[in-house]
């Protein structure tokens, strides 16, 4: 059969039943295939777009993401969601078309070298130079994109290769001598991690984005309510453990709240679960968690003391290890020192220092009332797709993810862009859910034009713009930490207050039903309505324009010096 | 608050570790013999800030696969981390950190020396001493092979420049672990 025709069989075998990709000379052979393939493809409108939306397919179904481009500039425009994939740990399958064999390295038309623009910001990738290899690169690609660490594959095919006919088997083993991801964890280290966790009189669980992709959420409930821990998680952990809930402290980190942060700054154990000391969790590393003793459990040893430094490691797959972490604990029942006096001086600080914003004065909507509203209105039970900038951290902050894989967003990278796309992918992966994209008018722009596959496709999208007619996090920190220079971070200065482009008008073009709310009173009701009505919404909301995002630790400050 | 745009002094970078000085490290990696497997490890280097040395690549009694000898300076912790993220890369099979004592190291070097009559005769004698081989000998220059530590091939380097040294080349180091276990 045609080599194409074999990826798309190698395609079912791997269980895909939905792609997303975008056409071009380079893998017209591919797209021919599509034709009979029995395989729901989406066209997107961008190439970034068509990334973006397998991460949140991904990410929604915990599934490997699929997604087409071209060669040339359909590959280049893939290396955003690759980058971000990597960071984020998403497992993708990035198909990228490539020029005639007999045209590579003559700057042929649209050739460029994928594999090694795309090498730094891979978990592995693969120039198909023999056609009969395709089935078993494919199979090998969704094992490694899919298992230990989950992260970006590219798989590059010369447009010549992938019309000859090779022979079709389908491949259901793996040889990867140099990939064996180590996933049960040491009996030895964990049983230390118990004795550690109960002799503790001022733990901590820090749980982060590894125990949503380890499916780990159960588990990590388990151990956090055997012993009446503290638990608070990172930006890409959020509804790892429920956020309605008296151990959990919310997000910590940069925006994160008060008794996290300083939870963190007195621990003397501080337990990680699938967590990395990112930058924007820490911040200033000499003055992090100054008093405390880490445990790690990390799938990756290269995350094990890369920032901080480990005392009790364990490599592997948390849905293994907290269970016999939780056995070990229990065992240890009689020697376990109570908590009493760390709950209290916990509650102390949760209560002096709870989220909070100012009401706005002159009837305006604050931006923070958007995403509690977004919270009432769904009663907690959408998938919320953010953006990058304010309103992801309001986002984070304001609405309180009981669940797993109802928060996604763009975390290790920060893309501008991600959110539209990628629910678009969520809504595929888990239909009968609602999808909201919470974005800001600077976000929304970077990738505007995937609500035509929104309309294509009739997917029941709402998006919500939290437009302030700025760059809004640029301008809290030139407003913060350089003195107030205001460099290009307006959007709208053409017509002054009046936002531009006219969201409603924009909507309106694509098909899609646009509106726009001003009033804070009627906010919950207009959202009520608009969410209620069947298929897709555009939802302008004209926030209040200077609001920041608080609690804040400055860049390179520590935890205990937060402001706001 | 603090003011992002203060700019560090380079006594500061040099004790938050952004200027190493650490010991030479010498890791032996196996790796797949397959199309672009080198520029990924070295890829790697680039990436994290690392500075290779040397680095000298060739086939092992197995044809699947390949060597890579690789020396860079650094202090001990960021090479653990660069370990553990050659580690990652599927083509990766095997790395070892080389402890220098336990190691047998070599290189080859070249070395073109200008001479005339009278010093043609010394720079022989020189490169007898050290066990090196003359590969050419022209009119005006000669050639000297020396295999050996490194030491040894920029001591010898020392005493023949002052003759007049056209060019030296040399492969980097390979390197096998002493006894019987694998390295």
């Amino acid at each position: 059969m045609r080599a194409v025709d074999a990826i798309m069989e190698c395609l079912k075998a791997e269980g895909v039943d939905v792609v997303f990709g975008y056409p071009g000379g380079a893998n017209l052979p591919t797209y021919d295939a599509f034709v009979d393939a029995g395989i729901h493809h989406v066209l997107v409108r961008h190439e970034a777009g068509a990334g973006h939306a397998a991460e949140g397919y991904a990410k929604a179904t915990g599934k490997v993401g699929v997604a087409f481009g071209t060669s040339g500039p359909g590959a280049t425009n893939l290396v955003t969601p690759i980058m971000d994939a990597m960071m984020d740990s998403v497992p993708v399958v990035f198909f990228t078309g490539q020029v005639r064999t007999e045209l590579l390295g003559t700057d042929g038309f649209q050739e460029a070298d994928t594999i090694g623009l795309t090498m730094p910001a891979v978990k592995h990738s693969f120039l198909i130079t023999d056609p009969r290899e395709l089935p078993r690169t494919i199979h090998e690609a969704f094992h490694i994109a899919g298992t230990g660490r989950p992260g970006p594959v590219v798989i590059d095919l010369p447009q010549d290769l992938s019309k000859v006919d090779i022979p079709y088997e389908p491949i259901t083993d793996v040889h990867l001598p140099g990939y064996q991801p180590r996933t049960t964890g040491n009996q030895k280290q964990i049983r230390q991690a118990a004795r550690a966790l109960a002799s503790a009189r001022r733990p901590v669980i820090y749980a982060g984005g590894g125990v949503v992709l380890g499916n780990a959420s159960e588990e990590l409930r388990a151990l956090v309510r055997e012993g009446g821990f503290p638990i608070t998680c990172t930006l890409m952990g959020l509804g790892a453990y429920p956020a309605p809930d008296p151990q959990w402290l919310g997000m910590l980190g940069m925006h994160g709240t008060r008794a996290a942060n300083y939870a963190m700054d007195e621990a003397d154990l501080i337990c990680a679960i699938g967590a990395r000391f990112d930058d924007r969790i820490t911040g200033k590393l000499s003055e992090f968690a100054p008093r405390a003793k880490f445990i790690h459990i990390d799938v990756d040893p290269a995350e094990i003391s890369k920032n901080i430094p480990a005392h009790i490691p364990i490599v592997g797959d948390a849905k293994q290890i907290l269970p016999r972490l939780t056995d070990e604990y229990r065992a240890l029942e009689a020697d376990r020192p109570r908590l009493d006096a760390w709950w209290q001086r916990i509650r102390t600080w949760q209560e002096r220092h709870p989220l909070a914003y100012e009401p706005a004065q002159d009837g305006g909507i604050k931006p923070q009332s958007v995403i509690e509203a977004i919270y009432t209105v769904t009663g907690g039970e959408a998938i919320i797709c953010s953006d990058v900038g304010q309103h992801q951290m309001w986002s984070a902050q304001y609405y309180h993810y009981p669940e797993p894989r109802r928060w996604i967003n763009s975390g290790g990278l920060g893309t501008m862009g991600f959110g539209l796309p990628a629910a678009i992918g969520a809504q595929m992966g888990d239909p009968e859910r609602t999808t909201v994209v919470v974005t800001g008018d600077g976000s929304i722009q970077m990738n505007i034009q995937e609500l035509a596959t929104i309309r294509q496709e009739n997917l029941p999208v709402k998006v919500v713009v939290l437009n302030n007619g700025y760059l809004g996090m640029v301008r809290q920190w030139q407003e913060l930490f350089w003195q107030e220079r205001y460099s290009h971070v307006e959007m709208n200065t053409y017509g002054g207050e009046d936002a531009f482009p006219d969201f409603v008008k924009l909507a309106d073009a694509y098909g899609i039903r646009g509106l726009r709310l001003t009033n804070a009173e009627t906010l919950e009701d207009d959202l009520r309505a608009a969410f209620a009505a069947e298929g897709p919404a555009f939802i302008d909301v004209r926030v209040t324009r200077n609001e920041k995002v608080y609690p804040m630790i400055a860049p390179g400050e520590a935890a205990r010096d937060m402001v706001g | 608050m603090v003011d992002t745009n203060e700019l560090l002094s380079l006594d500061e970078l040099e004790a938050a570790g952004n200027i190493r000085t650490g010991r030479k490290h010498v890791l032996s990696i196996l790796v797949e013999n397959k199309p672009g497997v080198l520029t990924r490890v070295s890829g790697l280097f680039t990436r994290r800030g690392f500075n290779i040395d040397t680095l000298s690549v060739g086939p092992t009694d197995d044809e699947r696969v390949s060597r890579i000898t690789l020396t860079l300076d650094g202090a001990l912790h960021p090479i653990d981390q660069v370990v553990k993220q050659l580690h990652k890369l599927v083509n990766v099979l095997k790395i070892k950190d080389l402890e220098p004592t336990e190691t047998v190291a070599r290189e080859l070097a070249l070395f073109k020396v200008s001479v005339d009559g009278p010093t043609r005769s010394e720079i022989r004698e020189l490169a007898e001493v050290f066990r090196g081989k003359v590969v050419d000998i022209g009119k005006r220059s000669i050639i000297v092979e020396i295999t050996g530590e490194r030491s040894k091939i920029e001591a010898f380097e020392r005493l023949v420049r002052p003759y007049g040294l056209v060019e030296m080349i040399r492969t980097g180091e390979v390197a096998i672990s002493r006894g019987r276990d694998e390295t």
